[in-house]
């Protein structure tokens, strides 16, 4: 194929770069510098996709982020595809790969059209919802082939090659727009010596002044685009970011933007030469003042098949003569209710092409431009518009007819013109969608036909989208708006930057005109579309409102207008106008619907920047972990920390399962001697005068009488009186003590005891800080633990002088320690705290001296089991924030008599904490020895119940325990302790029906003579 | 995403490094013991949800680890001002209302349609009770 | 010891045992990397003596002056330091402040504050095994940081002499700008190899050099 549609001369593509790309398996040859959509049109490519619902032949219709119809699927493998790109925002580069995603088997002969032609009619607004209903059943099997016709781009099967990455930045001025009124703020805020970014979606900076047919200072003005980018890029307070969409506008001018890196260059970063950079990158801007010049959109009419591939915005057929020098037909008629669109028709004639008239719905246009194609002979038909499109795959002829505006009506005779390119402009809406994302409303303004910006705090509006659309006025609107942005950001003694004369040409007065009157009404006649990406024409929204839907809102959701990726920039305004006429309201008491980020759509790649695989979630390794690794534990995600969970051995080449694992570390903490890695613990380090008194406040049991020396286990509630954590407290000095709390709980704790201290008793003298990553904890346990450990202290660990519950400062391994005579496991104990950089050295001296009494490395499995075959409770597995230390039968760590009406005391006399029929913690006894019950499995007394049975409790902890040979629970049970010796049921997803006796939670050593000896 | 000047710090820090903690100046009953069971629950579980400002308890939990309230407009996210704990706030329901009527812009939001004033309009002026 | 009521511990061991810095390790696991012309240089300053001080600013003032010879810096997120700049104290709260001093010296620094301070309610911890120092240096070096810390780095609001405890990635982060073009990072022990890794992964496109 060749270039047909490419003129000679102008343009800002290169024309000794010709570049090779393919479209839906076809070959054809683009220039450097043109997007995806202007190459097609070079190349006369009128039908770019199949429609979403009646799968209508569309073509390109914009020149920019509004496009509807030209959503490709982008990319030459399976792990670079990239869904809904606008062939109008994607540049073209070497190679390129893109395809309709609608359309089977091609677009060109799709088979979903012919339903679309016969069911055409058939399908209004709700379709899909009324028809396949029933039976409800069946909708899931029918969505999937719904989807599959419908299909609008798909996520790659393979993984992402490319790299994304964020990037914060804080800006004085923040200007979202590189046209004349942004850069001209730009300039402006920058000259002043204000931090300024500046970003544009396109891939050149410049916006309407590079098409434009004004000159500045009597040079093109893409002269004054080039010098003043080239300053702006000069100034060390500026941050350029060309191919960056301001994608979100979010509280407090926080400003999402997305910049594409190298896709404008390859399909991935290292095709295009740039190994190891992001493809895409999000930038997170907090601004001081954001200007808002993010230009309008022009608005299509809406007439009878304005859909056909051949009609588009008169704006986009300029921008793709004068910037792409692609000319997208032959001959031309253009519709349109004001002068700027005029400049359409001018540069067709100008490129060479034949204007077959210019139609304006006025009645007396009378412009500068309109002077200046009447002048050039272009025949321009006033108070007319075109009402309907001919052609089939193609325009092949625009029906003409005079209407009058006031009643909505045709009134003269309908006149055939020959063309195959209707260029049509209702007007220019500006650009509210990120002022919307704030939630701010939009204000309508008559004079202008628009929506404006509402009032958002830290943001100027400037040019295009505060409604200047005369270029001289757009010029100092921004310049104004700069100069503004940086007096409010400290840049007081900012001046007035000359701005460049332009020639003043003269705009005519606009005529509203949104849907155009056809001599059928909008049921009977040809589809006026309204939306084209999602299908919507004007007959739906009018039978949106005759059914009853009067909100905007709601006509939104019942017909889909600007749904999706669109988010209504093109057909928003004119289907509020539709139904404000429906409706016989005005289109502000109508309103318009609520604008979302974001603006275009995004990668995933971009959200998600590297917080990817390795560095999704900081992994938290204990100064032990190396060691871990190194003798083949297997590990366990406890909230970011990773445990060893088990060690499994080969044995006889065999790797142990984890039953088997756990099963043996089991039997060496019971027989011989375990050691288990607890550094992952929270430790909070209390000091002060009042630390006692405070802790007295935050635990439900008593501190007063806790020497120096001397450790306790503390239950710390809410004031509802419901577990929060536990831990055992050591007091180091009448006025210090060394808190330890469970793993998940460490960050919590610590703020609710600063929470307390800060709010409640600022007077009493205390402070605390987490030590826990200061300290390396090792557990030593088993009948041969202190053996073990007396070869490598200096401390004599005799029971009498270091009994159960004291600590004491000592040398392990010649390594200041701690050593705490504490037990999880039932067993003698004794946890070391030693300084973490030398918790290595320790380790590694315990396992040299430990190979004689067999010394067992075990997981936290292991410790689940052994705590568990001990009554002991995992705070957040056998509680879940319901249940008191009362529930759990710990009376005795409750201190009632305690003078300070402690956290969580009040609470326990409520009626719901008194009241009889509360869940208690108990043990389970399975009668069958070989089951191990399910963790979370209800249980219930009545095993004869029909369904729905009536649930008297779970389990909340179930192991094997290979001491006592059989499995073995922990429970919540509905009056559990007053129930010891009952049986209960658990009936299983399967069927079947488990039995377990009541027990108590303690199945080993119930009066503690292991941790005693 | 907030940005919040934290009193303790003296500068603006994101919303990242702290935490919300609910409705600021909660009394906890200074005798609990002789609270009957329906102040109790009051205390416990009955929270201020109102349109408009509300006064609000964060912690800068990464930076200064210091709690301190936030007077907060729940319709448009304005900030309106931050103090130290054990401080009042120098703005309520009732002068948030004075400076709306003379005249200080804020951005309005939060309804689903926006620019739809009739039907709405009697409670958008609700908007500072 | 005068003040008897908080108990002391040395943390120094007489001997000579194998001492490991949080991230000996990462630096097996990771391959260090050293690029000709990297735009990021990565140091460990390893095994710093780190202590948290806490209590009213006039009573630590007088004795941080007596016994380091430095001031408590009174204004918020700022870093005083010794004429060395081996010596530092970081204000993290009204009434917390962070002492770095070269390693093997925070337990006499402990005794001789408890000494200093007498009865005064104060509190100092030893943290000195659970955290690290990073230096980040290098032409790239903001980049690096713009990627990872949502505080503003720009010399304007980040001038030599401030610090600031801050979000670093999905972690932590006390940030402190040492120099003109020299960053330091103190990173949690356990949070130290995702530090690690992040900071190479980040550095990629600028070529990194950690040894």
């Amino acid at each position: 194929m060749t270039q047909t549609n490419r003129i000679d001369a102008g343009g800002r593509v290169d024309r000794s770069q010709t570049l090779e790309f393919t479209f839906n398996g076809q070959s054809y040859k683009g220039l450097k510098g043109d997007t995806l959509a202007s190459a097609l049109l070079a190349n006369g490519v009128d039908i770019v996709n199949r429609s979403f619902k009646y799968s209508r032949a569309r073509g390109i219709v914009a020149a920019g982020a509004e496009e509807p119809n030209a959503v490709v699927q982008l990319g030459a493998r399976e792990e670079t595809q990239v869904p809904n790109v606008r062939a109008t925002q994607q540049a073209l580069y070497k190679g390129l790969v893109a395809r309709s995603t609608n359309g089977w088997p091609n677009v060109q002969r799709d088979v979903m059209s012919w339903v679309g032609r016969l069911g055409g009619g058939f399908m209004p607004p709700g379709f899909y919802y009324k028809t396949f209903m029933a039976p409800a059943s069946m909708w899931m099997t029918y969505e999937k082939y719904i989807r599959k016709g419908a299909g609008l781009g798909r996520a790659p099967h393979e993984s992402d090659p490319d790299i994304y990455d964020h990037m914060h930045h804080h800006c004085d001025v923040m200007v979202v727009g590189a046209g004349p009124a942004g850069l001209a703020a730009a300039l402006s805020a920058a000259r002043a010596g204000a931090r300024v970014i500046l970003c544009d979606e396109q891939e050149e900076m410049g916006g309407s002044l590079l098409d434009s047919r004004e000159t500045l200072d009597g040079v093109s003005a893409v002269r004054w685009v080039e010098e003043t980018v080239k300053e702006l890029a000069s100034l060390e307070n500026v941050l350029l970011l060309p191919r960056t969409t301001a994608n979100g506008y979010h509280d407090h001018n926080f400003v999402t933007l997305h910049e594409r890196r190298t896709e404008h260059l390859a399909d991935t970063a290292s095709e295009a030469g740039l190994a190891g950079q992001a493809r895409a990158r999000l930038h997170r801007v907090r601004a001081g003042q954001v200007v808002l010049a993010s230009g309008t959109h022009e608005r299509p009419l809406v007439y009878a098949n304005n859909d056909l591939p051949g009609n588009m915005l008169a704006g986009a057929v300029s921008t793709y003569i004068r910037r792409y020098a692609v000319v997208p037909g032959k001959k031309l008629v253009l519709s349109t209710s004001n002068d700027h669109a005029y400049r359409a028709a001018l540069d067709w004639k100008e490129a060479g092409r034949q204007v077959v008239a210019i139609v304006d719905a006025r009645a007396n246009p009378d412009g500068d431009l309109v002077r200046q194609a009447r002048d050039s002979g272009i025949r321009v038909i006033t108070g007319s518009s075109v009402v309907e499109a001919r052609g089939g795959q193609r325009v092949t002829g625009a029906r003409v007819c005079a209407i009058d505006l006031e009643r909505f009506v045709v009134t003269g005779k309908v006149e055939e013109l020959e063309c195959d390119t209707i260029a049509s402009s209702g007007g220019y809406s500006p650009v509210v969608h990120l002022s919307s994302h704030t939630g701010t409303r939009p204000q309508w303004n008559e004079e202008l036909l628009g929506f404006l910006p509402g009032e958002v705090k830290g943001m100027i509006s400037a040019g295009g989208v505060a409604g200047h659309f005369g270029l001289d006025e757009t010029l100092a609107d921004g310049e104004r708006a700069g100069r503004q942005a940086a007096q409010l950001t400290g840049f007081e003694d900012a001046q007035a930057i000359t701005l460049p004369a332009t020639r003043g040409l003269r705009d005519g007065k606009a005529c509203a005109l949104y849907q155009v009157p056809h001599e059928k009404t909008a049921l009977r006649a040809p589809k006026q579309f309204v939306d084209l990406q999602n299908d919507v024409t004007a007959a739906g929204i009018e039978l949106a409102t005759r059914e009853g839907f009067e909100s905007i809102e709601h006509v939104k959701r019942y017909t889909a207008l600007g749904f999706g990726t669109d988010q209504g920039k093109l057909g928003n305004i004119n289907g509020m106008a539709i139904a404000a006429r429906c409706l016989d309201r005005s289109i502000p008491d109508v309103g318009t619907t609520v604008f979302r980020p974001n603006y275009t759509p995004i990668t995933f790649g971009a959200i998600v920047g590297r917080h990817c695989d390795e560095l999704f979630d900081p992994k938290r390794y204990t100064a032990l972990h190396q060691w871990h690794m190194e003798n083949g534990a297997e590990f366990e995600d406890v909230g970011q920390w990773k445990r060893p969970w088990y060690f499994p051995r080969t044995v006889n080449g065999k790797k142990e399962t984890m039953h088997e694992a756990v099963a043996r570390e089991c039997l060496a903490v019971r027989e011989k001697v375990g050691i288990l890695d607890a550094s992952t613990l929270g430790k909070i380090d209390i000091q002060g005068p009042d630390a006692r008194e405070f802790l007295g406040r935050v635990y439900t049991n008593k501190w007063a009488q806790l020497a120096p020396g001397r450790v306790r286990y503390g239950l710390m509630c809410k004031d509802d009186g419901m577990l929060m954590d536990d831990g055992t407290t050591s007091c180091l000095a009448d006025n210090h003590f060394l808190m330890t709390t469970t793993t998940g709980g460490a960050a919590g704790v610590l703020e609710w005891l600063e929470l307390w201290h800060q709010t409640e008793w600022p007077e009493l003298q205390v402070y605390f800080n987490s030590v826990t990553d200061h300290w390396a904890t090792m557990t030593v346990t088993g009948p041969d633990a202190r053996k073990l450990l007396s070869e490598l202290t200096d401390l004599d660990l005799d029971k009498e002088s270091f009994k159960f519950m004291d600590w004491r400062d000592a040398t392990v391994a010649e390594v200041p320690a701690r050593i705490f005579r504490i037990s999880f496991t039932g067993e003698l104990a004794f946890e070391i705290n030693v300084q973490a950089n030398y918790a290595l050295h320790v380790w590694k001296k315990l396992f040299e001296h430990g190979e004689k009494y067999d010394l067992t490395p075990y997981g936290t499995e292991t410790m689940h089991v052994l705590r568990a075959e001990k009554g002991l409770i995992i705070v957040g597995q056998d509680t879940d924030g319901s249940v008191t230390p009362e529930d759990l039968g710990m009376q005795w760590a409750i201190g009632y008599d305690k003078p300070f009406p402690w956290i969580g005391k009040r609470a326990l006399s409520r009626p719901d904490t008194l009241r009889g029929n509360r869940k208690q913690f108990v043990g389970l006894k399975p009668k069958d020895s070989s089951v191990v019950l399910e963790e979370g499995a209800q249980i219930v007394f009545d095993k004869e119940q029909s369904i729905p049975m009536a649930m008297k409790g779970h389990v909340t902890s179930s192991y094997y325990s290979p001491s006592l040979g059989h499995g073995f629970a922990l429970a919540v049970v509905v009056e559990g302790r007053e129930r010891m010796g009952q049986t209960v049921y658990l009936p299983m997803t399967d069927g079947t029906m488990h039995e377990a006796e009541i027990v108590s939670p303690v199945f080993i050593d119930p009066k503690g003579e292991r941790q005693n000896v | 995403m907030f940005y919040i000047h934290c009193p303790y710090c003296q500068e603006y820090r994101e919303e990242e490094e702290f935490h919300p903690r609910g409705e600021a100046h909660l009394m906890r009953p200074k005798d609990p013991d002789n609270t009957t069971d329906e102040e109790w629950g009051d205390y416990l579980f009955f929270r201020k949800n109102p349109r408009g400002v509300h006064h609000e308890m964060w912690v800068h939990s990464v930076g200064c680890r210091k709690f301190f309230n936030i007077t907060r407009n729940t319709v448009t996210y304005e900030i309106l001002e931050t103090y130290r704990m054990g401080e009042q706030p120098s703005i309520t329901a009732e002068t948030e209302k004075v400076r709306k009527e003379q005249g200080v812009q804020t951005a309005d939001g939060g309804w689903q349609t926006i620019g739809a004033q009739p039907e709405s309009k009697a409670l958008n002026e609700e908007t500072s009770s | 010891m005068s003040n008897v009521s908080a108990k002391q511990f040395d943390t120094v061991p007489a001997g000579n045992p194998a001492v490991e810095s949080p991230l000996c390790w990462s630096y097996q696991q990771q391959k260090t990397a050293n690029s000709a012309n990297a735009g990021v240089v990565l140091r460990e300053k390893a095994l710093l003596g780190h202590v948290v001080l806490r209590g009213g600013a006039i009573v630590l003032d007088e004795a941080v002056r007596q016994v380091l010879g430095i001031s408590l810096p009174a204004k918020p997120n700022t870093v005083e330091r010794d004429e060395a700049g081996e010596r530092s104290i970081q204000w993290i709260s009204p009434d917390e402040w962070l002492v770095i001093v070269p390693g093997g010296e925070e337990c006499a620094l402990e005794r001789s504050l408890r000494e200093t301070l007498g009865d005064a309610h104060v509190s100092i911890v030893n943290v000195s095994g659970g955290q690290t120092v990073l230096t980040l240096a290098g032409d790239n070096a903001r980049e690096v940081l713009m990627k990872t810390v949502s505080f503003d780095v720009h010399p304007h609001a980040f001038p030599v002499g401030k610090g600031v405890t801050t979000i670093f990635a999905k972690a932590t982060v006390v940030l402190r700008r040492t120099s003109e073009t020299e960053w330091e990072l103190v990173v949690r022990r356990s949070f130290a190899d995702y530090c690690y890794r992040w900071l190479l992964d980040a550095s990629a496109e600028y070529g990194i050099d950690t040894q």
